[in-house]
């Protein structure tokens, strides 16, 4: 377990990341990462090749996806503006904060495929085959994801949202 | 030069950085020459920026004690033992005092019990399993040899579990040498030549009694588990729930010694 104790250990902070960009609450997201790190633990002698990155990734997506799920079965409604500061760093200067707390306000508006394309390709650096791994989508449909995420993120800056419920909005027809 | 037409996944490759270099240089004279899908870009590219730098500080956080990873690897190691553990943990707590190099010690231990013994497994499994000449010492031929030779040396009988109900016969064994002292491996195939060992050796103090529990080290993986103060491991390159079974049967044979 040597080996899987060094692949992995320094990917966790971008598991934290990811998880909390997805989920929006910190105890949540670092029980999904809990989560991940155990069924890692269980499966890695299924690992074979290929980047360590996607496959831990692809977990924890699929953990979160089941928490979606099961949230969405309760019926609890997660309130989209839930996103408290303190679900997001602390360490950022004063002046950036309340920036940053406002893309990330906005960022959680997207449905959350899209949400998730965009996480995994802008910020977490997953090269477009991997995100489709992870997602276990074909590549070009999480191009068009990143194409709509990204437009609907920018007319969510803009302030020129289009509160049409998105999947008719047709920037792009999925693949 | 020939112009690829560019397309909206180049815009978004641009954004990314992902574009070979002379693609780059294309896009680049695109947007140069189209001021509105620049503007577009740019925008993307500002929020590719800002949403890396509003959770950057997340990755920033130090880990909590639930994430540390050594940990669950050691609580899955141990995982039938909850109870071990947290005598291992208050353990440690009363000894912090020692310091350093006590507490490097105990966070990582020279293994006992089943980890010991199915890393044994496993290292026998690495060096006799690709063995093309010589896997075994004695033949399964010679199985009676076999039995009296290791029986002798663990001090109490041991019986070769026949495996062939589930796919795989005997090819022999070896006497093999463990921190613990002397353990019997036995080596069996099945028809498309993949092979499995099974080791067996008296436990130390550490788990005299233990359930079977799976263990694995990297793609070699398995069982191991302890009756009456007895331990057997079984290793193979194959999947748990495949070997599960076969670890059940050795187990059963074993107990009607």
């Amino acid at each position: 377990m040597k080996d899987m104790l060094l692949q992995v250990e320094p990917l966790i902070p971008a598991l934290r990341r990811y998880a909390r960009a997805l989920v929006r609450n910190r105890a949540t997201a670092d029980d999904l990462v809990q989560d991940c790190l155990e069924r890692a633990v269980r499966r890695w002698h299924q690992y074979r090749e290929g980047e360590v990155r996607a496959w831990l990734f692809a977990i924890l997506h699929n953990l979160a996806v089941d928490q979606f799920r099961r949230v969405a079965a309760r019926g609890r409604h997660v309130a989209i503006d839930a996103t408290s500061e303190d679900n997001f760093g602390e360490a950022a200067v004063q002046e950036h904060r309340l920036m940053y707390k406002d893309v990330l306000s906005k960022l959680a508006r997207l449905p959350e495929d899209q949400r998730a394309v965009l996480l995994l390709v802008a910020v977490e650096d997953l090269s477009y085959a991997d995100a489709a791994k992870v997602l276990n989508i074909p590549v070009g449909t999480v191009m068009s994801r990143l194409s709509r995420a990204r437009e609907r993120l920018q007319q969510e800056i803009e302030g020129t949202v289009d509160n049409t419920p998105s999947n008719v909005v047709p920037i792009r027809s999925e693949k | 030069m020939n112009h690829r037409p560019i397309t909206e996944d180049d815009l978004h490759a641009y954004v990314d950085r992902v574009l070979e270099p002379e693609r780059q240089a294309e896009v680049a004279a695109y947007l140069g020459d189209h001021p509105d899908v620049a503007k577009r870009v740019t925008a993307f590219a500002d929020q590719r920026d800002l949403l890396r730098a509003a959770l950057a500080p997340i990755a920033e956080e130090p880990l909590p004690p639930k994430l540390n990873l050594a940990r669950i690897i050691e609580n899955r190691a141990r995982r039938p033992s909850v109870a071990r553990w947290a005598m291992a943990a208050m353990l440690l707590l009363s000894i912090g005092g020692l310091g350093g190099w006590a507490v490097r010690g105990a966070w990582q231990p020279s293994p006992s019990g089943l980890v010991a013994l199915a890393q044994e497994a496993t290292a026998s499994y690495k060096v006799y399993a690709p063995d093309r000449i010589r896997p075994v010492e004695v033949r399964a031929s010679d199985s009676g040899q076999l039995v009296q030779w290791v029986s002798d040396r663990l001090r109490r009988p041991v019986k070769v579990p026949d495996l062939t109900t589930s796919g795989y016969r005997l090819m022999g064994g070896r006497l093999v040498a463990t921190e613990h002292g002397p353990a019997a491996m036995f080596m069996y195939d099945d028809d498309h030549g993949s092979r499995i060992v099974v080791l067996t050796r008296p436990m130390s103090s550490a788990d005299q009694n233990a359930p079977m529990t799976p263990q694995s080290q990297g793609d070699v993986g398995g069982f191991a588990w302890a009756d009456d103060g007895v331990g057997y491991s079984l290793v193979g390159h194959a999947a748990p729930e495949f070997l599960r079974p076969i670890a059940n049967e050795v187990r059963k044979q074993a107990r009607t010694i």
